[in-house]
């Protein structure tokens, strides 16, 4: 089946004051229909820039996709103008934030600002986009939505301003959300009721999501497809059940090691010793290398590629390229 | 502004590479701004012509010749001489020392007064508080000229000799500037007051004079710097208003100001340029230069502030 | 059994709301509603709860970084709400602050070493010719370098800033450390890094820490006793193994169940709590869980339960346990 969105080669910078940051470094991926992708990585690792330079809000002077494709319904969003991009971001492609009250405008009543993509996207009239709002409102788990159309940013709780983000969100029917850390802010009981929101939304419109976390917690529960990034690149990626039970990449299993458990009792927790590295100092190298405990001589000084370990996984990592470590 | 945050988590996440200090920082981004560059190196050329020419002159500022009155501008007094036959270059000079002298003392008195005033509002809060900040408010209720004016006149009725009329034009100036001054430390204070660093210094049981001293007022010192460094100019403008209005310095010791009051009159105006050009000139690229240094400043020290 | 280092007894603090243009008191947010907690040396207290469970505020009473409304805070037999300040000042090196984000708890414009050092010279505790190589010592218990002294707090990463407000605090020997979500800032590679410390350090000076975080897997995995807190009151309290294998409260049940688990397609019996956290200025009655407990009966609304003994020292609040 043709995926929904087709990532080939993606690359984004930005320009500091001590130099270029390569946050995304050819970066390839695809979103299948009804499929929940999700990119796993500590701060720093390019999981949210991703995110941005698909929506295109990687801005200059700031910073620039410098390379690639993003292929969305047969079109690549990185060269299409600015008015039909317009049109699709908030309609066919949506997004919601870790911080929904900042992404809420402060002085608009709510019930406005679910109503707006409604008559900008879908021409509703007033309305039509009133009764859909009070729909969408009542979908996202929320009693009493009158009241609640009628009432402004600051007066809602953290949970209530993300339900209502995801709302926006799916007002229009998106192929594809995707969802930056939506959950990171809020409290766990209200994480478990926005995950169930989530996935009860896809099951129920069959649309794709794109969920960028660094709690592995969420990737269990939530993901088909799991993505881990480090240092701007892809070092391993596959099945979320296949990732978790047999984890290649000597990152991913410390990550997966490194996490407290619950009803695990351990004297001392795993860590990765170190910390990562600094974009600005990055040298052709596994970029994990000082910090792995599997470091070979090759890993210092050439960076392995993505590769096909069979069981759907691929890993980059010179420990699953024996032939070419001798070289 | 979403790329902002990133590029900033980016920078975040950088392990400190070099040794460095933040003022050494500062300064390298200072440098990058050639506006502030340039204004800076013309401050500094004001300040080399005015307290350096003067011995290179061969005319005293004082020194009148009446063979030579008005004469325009020549190989021998580049600058032409006035009613008086004294060399206009000379007296331009002169009258720099005296300008830029007033402006700088009377910004340090104020950042002085402002500062400790503004710190201890802060710091204290209270009704000490309450005392400082309302008479800065009363200070500030009344405009700043006619203030100045009032003083002058004063000055002038109780026939204070010339030579400490300088000294007290500073003590004017500062009295009408500190007020701005310590109501900006005072917010700055009653902000970091409230930031978890200082909670910290709480938890460690620092004393009140370490929290103070160590970890508020370098903090207020960038503010202060670019405050300072925008005062002097107002200082310089509102000294040769007062000067210009014969209220300030006193000829004929020669001030910017009371230069181009010499030059007050519609002949001179028209037939003689020589007389008010140079020393309006001298005032208008200074304060212009010292404000877009300042801006630069601001914009290094305290990015907070820019638009 | 060894004498409690810190004793609280029905602590309570109030915010008063003020309304109206003359600043009338309308009413009191009550942040910290009757809160016991004792910690004997070398053991690890965990105060779990939520946003606006109030648990930074306990650890701030504790420390008397905000005064109290009513109870007590005896550490070392001490009541430290009625000390002098200046009394106050010379006992706070012994019970010290880790702060949830450690760059904001750093001056900016102090360099490293001098933040470490700066309060043992304040107190006296050492010379200035020994400053420097206590502070190298206290760095490298953290696990960082001795050329990181000279250094400024933007030049470091979160971990290692979190290393740098521990070495901070532990520079000065403290009894009691209350860490304030001290890990939750940092990604998990380094989370790990962190909370191991936290344990190495305990064992190695016998430290006792009051740990407060929301994230129950990091206290299952340091704390010795828990307590969860919901809307300023400890609703159940007991040892590590009592509260996760025999969880009393519905609310704790909830929590624990709502952790997600990294193991994918794993079947869990969850509750979810539908609802959001009332309000602290305006609690519900009774029972203050009753709006969200899937299992309300009708005297949860009308009647406060209060904290009885279950057995085993295990405390719960609820009509039904």
């Amino acid at each position: 089946m043709e995926p929904v969105m087709n990532i080939d080669g993606l690359s984004t910078e930005f320009f500091t004051e001590e130099g270029t940051v390569r946050a995304v470094d050819n970066v390839s991926f695809k979103i299948g229909r009804g499929e929940t992708v999700c990119i796993v990585g500590e701060s720093g690792c390019g999981k949210s820039v991703t995110a941005m330079s698909v929506m295109g809000l990687v801005e200059e002077p700031g910073g620039r996709v410098t390379g690639g494709r993003i292929g969305f319904q047969g079109e690549d969003l990185l060269r299409l103008d600015k008015n039909s991009l317009r049109s699709i971001r908030g309609h066919e492609i949506a997004m919601i934030f870790q911080e929904p009250m900042s992404s809420l405008n402060p002085v608009m009543k709510i019930g406005e600002q679910i109503m707006e993509p409604l008559s900008v996207h879908l021409k509703m009239n007033k309305k039509q986009a009133r009764s859909r709002a009070i729909e969408l409102i009542t979908q996202v788990g929320i009693s009493r939505p009158e009241q609640i159309m009628g009432s402004y940013p600051h007066e809602l709780s953290g949970g209530m301003l993300q339900r209502i983000m995801i709302a926006i969100a799916v007002s229009c029917s998106p192929k594809l959300l995707i969802a930056d850390e939506p959950t990171t802010a809020l409290d766990v009981t209200i994480q478990a009721q926005i995950l169930d929101l989530l996935r009860g939304l896809k099951e129920d419109s069959g649309m794709s999501i794109l969920l960028i976390t660094h709690d592995l917690g969420v990737v269990a529960e939530m993901a088909d497809y799991v993505i881990v990034m480090y240092s701007g690149q892809i070092v391993e990626e596959g099945g979320v059940v296949e990732l978790f039970q047999n984890p290649q990449h000597p990152y991913t299993r410390g990550l997966l090691k490194s996490k407290p458990v619950m009803g695990q009792r351990l004297e001392e927790l795993y860590s990765i010793p170190g910390q990562v590295p600094s974009p600005l100092a990055l040298t052709p190298s596994c970029y994990f290398h000082d910090r792995c405990g599997h470091c070979m001589p090759v890993c210092r000084t050439r960076q392995p590629l993505l590769k096909e370990t069979g069981n759907g996984q691929k890993v980059s990592c010179w420990l699953y390229e024996e032939a070419e470590l001798y070289v | 502004m979403a790329t902002d945050i990133r590029v900033k988590e980016i920078e975040g996440i950088r392990p400190g590479l070099r040794k460095s200090s933040l003022m050494r920082q500062s300064l390298r981004r200072l440098m990058h701004n050639k506006l502030a560059v340039a204004g800076f190196a013309v401050v500094v050329l004001m300040f080399v012509l005015c307290f350096i020419g003067p011995f290179f002159s061969p005319y005293t500022d004082n020194k009148i010749n009446m063979a030579f009155m008005n004469k325009p501008p020549s190989l021998k007094h580049w600058l032409g001489t006035d009613a008086l036959g004294r060399d206009i270059l000379t007296r331009v000079m002169q009258a720099g020392r005296i300008s830029l002298t007033v402006g700088l003392a009377s910004m340090l008195l104020s950042v002085f007064l402002g500062s400790l005033l503004g710190a201890i509002a802060g710091y204290y809060g209270g009704l000490l508080d309450q005392i400082i900040m309302r008479i800065a408010d009363l200070l500030m209720t009344i405009p700043g000229l006619p203030l100045l004016f009032i003083f002058g006149a004063l000055l002038s009725e109780w026939k204070i000799p010339t030579d400490y009329r300088m000294y007290i034009v500073m003590l004017m100036l500062s009295i009408v500037n500190w007020p701005g001054l310590a109501r900006m430390v005072r917010g700055q204070m009653l902000s970091l007051r409230e930031r978890e660093f200082m909670q910290a210094a709480v938890v460690l049981g620092l004393r009140d004079r370490r929290k103070l001293l160590h970890h508020l007022l370098p903090n207020i010192v960038p503010l202060l710097i670019v405050m300072a460094t925008l005062n002097i100019g107002g200082a310089i403008l509102s000294e040769s208003v007062l000067s210009f209005f014969g209220l300030g310095v006193m000829p004929p010791t020669p001030t910017w100001g009371n230069m181009i009051d010499a030059a007050n009159n519609i002949l001179d105006f028209q037939n003689r340029p020589w007389l008010w050009i140079p020393p309006g000139l001298s005032i208008f690229a200074t304060v212009i230069a010292i404000n877009i240094f300042g801006d630069g400043l601001r914009d290094v020290l305290d990015p907070k502030q820019k638009r | 059994m060894s004498e409690a280092l810190l004793e609280v007894k029905h602590l309570k603090k109030y915010f008063p709301v003020k309304q109206g243009l003359l600043g009338r008191t309308a009413g009191h947010v009550k942040a910290v509603d009757d809160v016991s907690i004792t910690l004997r040396p070398g053991e690890t207290f965990g105060l779990v709860g939520e946003s606006g469970s109030g648990k930074s505020t306990v650890g701030r009473t504790i420390l008397r970084l905000t005064d109290k409304t009513d109870g007590e805070v005896r550490f070392k037999g001490t009541d430290i709400h009625s000390l002098s300040a200046a009394e106050m000042r010379l006992i706070r090196p012994q019970m010290q602050l880790i702060f949830q984000d450690p760059y904001s708890a750093l001056n900016p414009r102090i360099r490293i070493g001098d933040a470490i050092g700066e309060a043992l010279l304040d107190h006296g505790l050492c010379t200035k010719a020994e400053v420097r190589s206590l502070v190298l010592e206290a760095l490298e218990a953290c696990g960082l370098s001795a050329y990181h002294i000279d250094r400024f707090p933007h030049e470091f990463s979160g971990g290692q800033r979190q290393r740098i407000g521990i070495a901070r605090a532990l520079i000065l020997n403290p009894d009691l450390i209350v860490a304030d979500e001290p890990v939750s800032a940092l990604d998990v590679s380094i989370q790990a890094q962190i909370i191991n410390l936290f344990s190495r350090l305990q064992q190695s000076k016998g430290l006792a820490y009051l740990f407060i975080s929301h994230d129950l897997s990091v206290v299952e995995h340091l704390c010795t006793s828990i307590g969860v807190m919901y809307l300023g009151s400890i609703v159940e309290t007991a040892t590590r193994d009592e509260l996760f294998l025999h969880p009393l409260h519905p609310y704790t049940k909830a929590l624990l169940s709502a952790v997600p688990v990294p193991v994918p397609r794993l079947k869990r019996e969850r509750i979810v709590l539908t609802g959001d956290i009332p309000s602290p200025a305006n609690p519900p009655s009774g029972c203050k869980f009753h709006t969200r407990c899937p299992f309300a009966l009708e005297v949860c609304k009308a009647e406060i339960p209060l904290l009885r003994d279950a057995g085993a020292g295990h405390l719960v609040a609820c009509h039904l346990a």
